[in-house]
């Protein structure tokens, strides 16, 4: 668009967070791959880790993405009450701190578990929740409702026309299969598969948590363990530059698969009758299922841990206090780095690209490299606050930008002309134009950044010592010594201030009613 | 008057040549099939589309260097003329000032374009609380406020009803001779010419001709305007 002109300050700043992004993560595999030279070779458990990656993270999509299909189905099609509550609800473990979620599957799939009380009673053996498969339970627990939700985009997307053409024509289940579902499920399906591989390249704390051993390493451990337990900086280097490699080449592998926006747009969003009989069981039985699978550890979650909240020890609220600085100030460079890139990416395309790809390293790989850099500076300690926060930042920021970016093209497309034709100053355009159409999103992602730093735990182990904690550290080493008490009292208040944050940073900047 | 001097407008392979004079005070309707440059050709005059060469004069003044604002014109697009996140009120007083900051002689003119226009009452709604003819209303309203001598229409009432569409028309003419403004009008209707316009520009064919009676236009229309009126 001519005539507007763009504030070099905007330029700038996108040019900064860019040249940010790009040093953290560059500047960490150069640290690492400077430090691998030093004659450390990886062995044969370090690829195993690498075959472990890889393979629990293609199981947890397949598993994820394919019972997903019928609960997304049921849920497109049946109206029931609590019906908008269940997809609500299918968007919470998206800022569900991990470790809550592992102290609800525990309760339910673990030693002592509802589960295996259950299978005692039939004279069962018990279910061990270690290893693969616990790996796969946590990662179905977390990606089956994110698949549910892309999913149900796709059947959104479906024409009501088609719908109705296909009780015109008479189809059956079985046609309206092939004609109806199966082309929108293999426009969509492609596109959740490789969100939630890409999601489970990385996992750390699940597989700190209930994995571990030869057989259950993922990469993201290995490193964090030839750190911590070798101290072995050139073994972590090699492994940080495995994971690193791995990532970088399933994400160019499977960037051409992210979902396609294309859609068609039927008249009305009126569903057909559905179809009964059998159809009707197998879609009770789905959604309940999937209700079931996704409440009830949460429900032990609150069950297990409001006895022991009150007594929660001294160290946990200071964890606690530790966590809430570096959600902060997480949030604070979520936001700079939000708006910068926004902002300069409405006059051209590089900075989407830069955001998008802010964690092409993966965590661990960041925290390596920047305690090797640290490292002969100073005490890598002081600097746990600083650095968890800029990596959640940048965990959070392609989410962000998912969320603002399209309200901000999409405004600037509606209103730029307006704008520019009654002559409004660049302020103005932001106050007046912009900022009105963008907050909610803006509140959005936000409230996300503040939920998944709150509850992550990744880099600060790498860093914090004892004192140091965050709360999700605190709740890993509260189970590490068997203090199951006090491990489900701080999960659950770990709980109760992710989601808080989050619900209170929407509200605060999205505001109650932004825009008609 | 507005003066287009050889101009040439280009996007991709289209072009679009143009080179007349509309003199102060006429109201001329724009007509031609879809695709042909009419929205190009006021989107030039605008000063949302380039030049490629020639010049646009407004009384002897070169106006194509100008940005939009700074341009002696008032503009309503087909759609999106308001913000959905501000009052009627506020959507009109853009005119006088974008950034808002209104003295009390600047909400009193505001107040009573809103009253001339119809609006009376509505001024406190959002645009999602109005029917199409009051969101026209509310365009018009800014416009009337602006008070700029040049008034371009790109097809703002198309997604009105037939007789809505005519107030609005008699509304936009009621306006102009008031203020002496010069109007051009985008339609693809010539009913809406004949109303409003005296006068009509052909885009045909990848040029924009002079403007030309439109009684005696539709009459014995040229081949490709009689090929698009059917």
């Amino acid at each position: 668009m001519p005539w507007r002109v763009e504030p070099r300050m905007i330029f700038w700043a996108a040019v900064l967070v860019a040249a940010a992004l790009t040093l953290l993560n560059l500047g960490a595999l150069g640290a690492v791959i400077w430090r691998a030279e030093t004659g450390a070779r990886l062995g044969a458990a370090d690829w195993a880790a690498a075959r472990f990656t890889v393979m629990q993270a293609v199981l947890s999509a397949v598993i994820s993405v394919a019972l997903a299909i019928p609960v997304a189905r049921g849920l497109a099609r049946r109206r029931f009450a609590g019906r908008s509550v269940l997809i609500v609800l299918m968007g919470a473990p998206f800022i569900l701190p991990v470790l809550v979620a592992v102290i609800g599957l525990l309760a339910v799939f673990g030693r002592n578990g509802l589960f295996n009380d259950a299978l005692a009673l039939i004279g069962l053996p018990p279910f061990s929740i270690y290893g693969l498969h616990g790996v796969l339970l946590a990662h179905v627990f977390f990606n089956l409702p994110l698949s549910v939700r892309l999913l149900l985009q796709g059947w959104a997307r479906v024409p009501a026309e088609h719908l109705r053409l296909s009780s015109a024509l008479g189809f059956n289940g079985w046609a309206r299969f092939r004609h109806i579902e199966a082309p929108m499920l293999a426009r969509v399906v492609p596109g959740a598969l490789a969100v939630v591989f890409l999601i489970c390249l990385t996992s750390f704390a699940v597989a700190l948590t209930l994995g571990g051993g030869p057989r259950a390493t993922t990469l993201e451990l290995a490193i964090y363990q030839a750190f911590r337990f070798d101290f072995d900086l050139g073994r972590a280097a090699l492994l940080a530059l495995l994971q690193a490699a791995i990532g970088i080449a399933a994400l160019l592998l499977l960037a051409r698969l992210t979902l396609p926006d294309t859609g068609q747009r039927g008249m009305d969003r009126v569903a057909p009758t559905p179809p009964g009989g059998l159809a009707r069981v197998i879609d009770l039985i789905s959604i309940s299922i999937a209700a079931a699978f996704l409440v009830i550890p949460l429900a032990m979650v609150v069950l297990r841990g409001l006895p022991h909240v009150w007594g929660l020890p001294p160290p946990v609220w200071l964890a606690l206090l530790q966590s809430l600085k570096v959600a902060a100030l997480s949030v604070g460079l979520l936001a700079v780095m939000t708006g910068a890139l926004t902002m300069g990416a409405l006059a051209r395309r590089w900075p989407e690209g830069v955001g998008m790809a802010a964690l092409v390293s993966s965590p661990m790989v960041i925290g390596t490299g920047m305690f090797i850099v640290i490292h002969p500076l100073g005490d890598p300690a002081h600097w746990a606050l600083a650095v968890t926060a800029l990596v959640n930042a940048a965990m959070a920021l392609p989410f962000a930008l998912r969320a603002v970016l399209p309200a901000a093209r999409r405004a600037e497309a509606d209103f730029s002309r307006l704008s520019v034709s009654l002559g409004l100053t660049t302020r103005a355009h932001m106050r007046l134009v912009l900022w009105p159409r963008l907050r909610r999103p803006f509140g959005f992602a936000m409230g996300l950044g503040a939920a998944l730093s709150l509850g992550d735990l990744g880099v600060i182990v790498l860093f914090a010592q004892t004192g140091g904690e965050t709360l999700p550290m605190m709740v890993q080493r509260l189970m590490g010594a068997y203090r199951s008490a006090d491990a489900a009292g701080a999960a659950l208040v770990l709980l109760i201030v992710a989601l808080t944050a989050f619900v209170i940073i929407e509200r605060l900047i999205g505001g109650k009613d932004a825009g008609a | 008057m507005l003066e287009l001097e050889t101009v040439v407008l280009t996007q991709g392979d289209f072009s679009l040549t143009g080179d007349f004079s509309v003199p102060d005070g006429a109201r001329v309707a724009i007509l031609g099939p879809s695709g042909a440059g009419k929205s190009t050709l006021i989107g030039a005059i605008a000063g949302f589309v380039p030049l490629s060469s020639g010049m646009i004069r407004w009384d002897g003044a070169r106006i194509d260097t100008r940005p939009p604002s700074l341009r002696p014109m008032s503009i309503l697009f087909q759609d999106h003329n308001l913000l959905p996140h501000l009052s009627v009120f506020d959507n009109v007083a853009l005119g006088l000032n974008p950034s808002l900051r209104l003295t009390r002689a600047d909400r009193n003119a505001v107040m009573q374009a809103i009253e001339e226009t119809g609006l009376h009452g509505l001024e406190n709604r959002k645009p999602a609380q109005l029917s199409g003819g009051q969101i026209s209303r509310a365009g018009l309203a800014r416009i009337l406020l602006r008070a700029r001598p040049l008034i371009l229409l790109d097809e703002p009432f198309s997604a009105l009803g037939p007789a809505l569409k005519s107030t609005m028309l008699d509304l936009v003419a009621t306006i102009a001779e008031r203020q002496g403004a010069t109007v051009l009008m985008i339609t693809h209707d010539p009913e809406d010419a004949r109303r409003l316009c005296p006068q009509t520009i052909v885009v045909a064919d990848g040029r924009a001709e002079a403007p030309a009676d439109t009684a005696a236009l539709l009459q014995s229309p040229p081949p490709a305007l009689a090929a698009y009126l059917g």
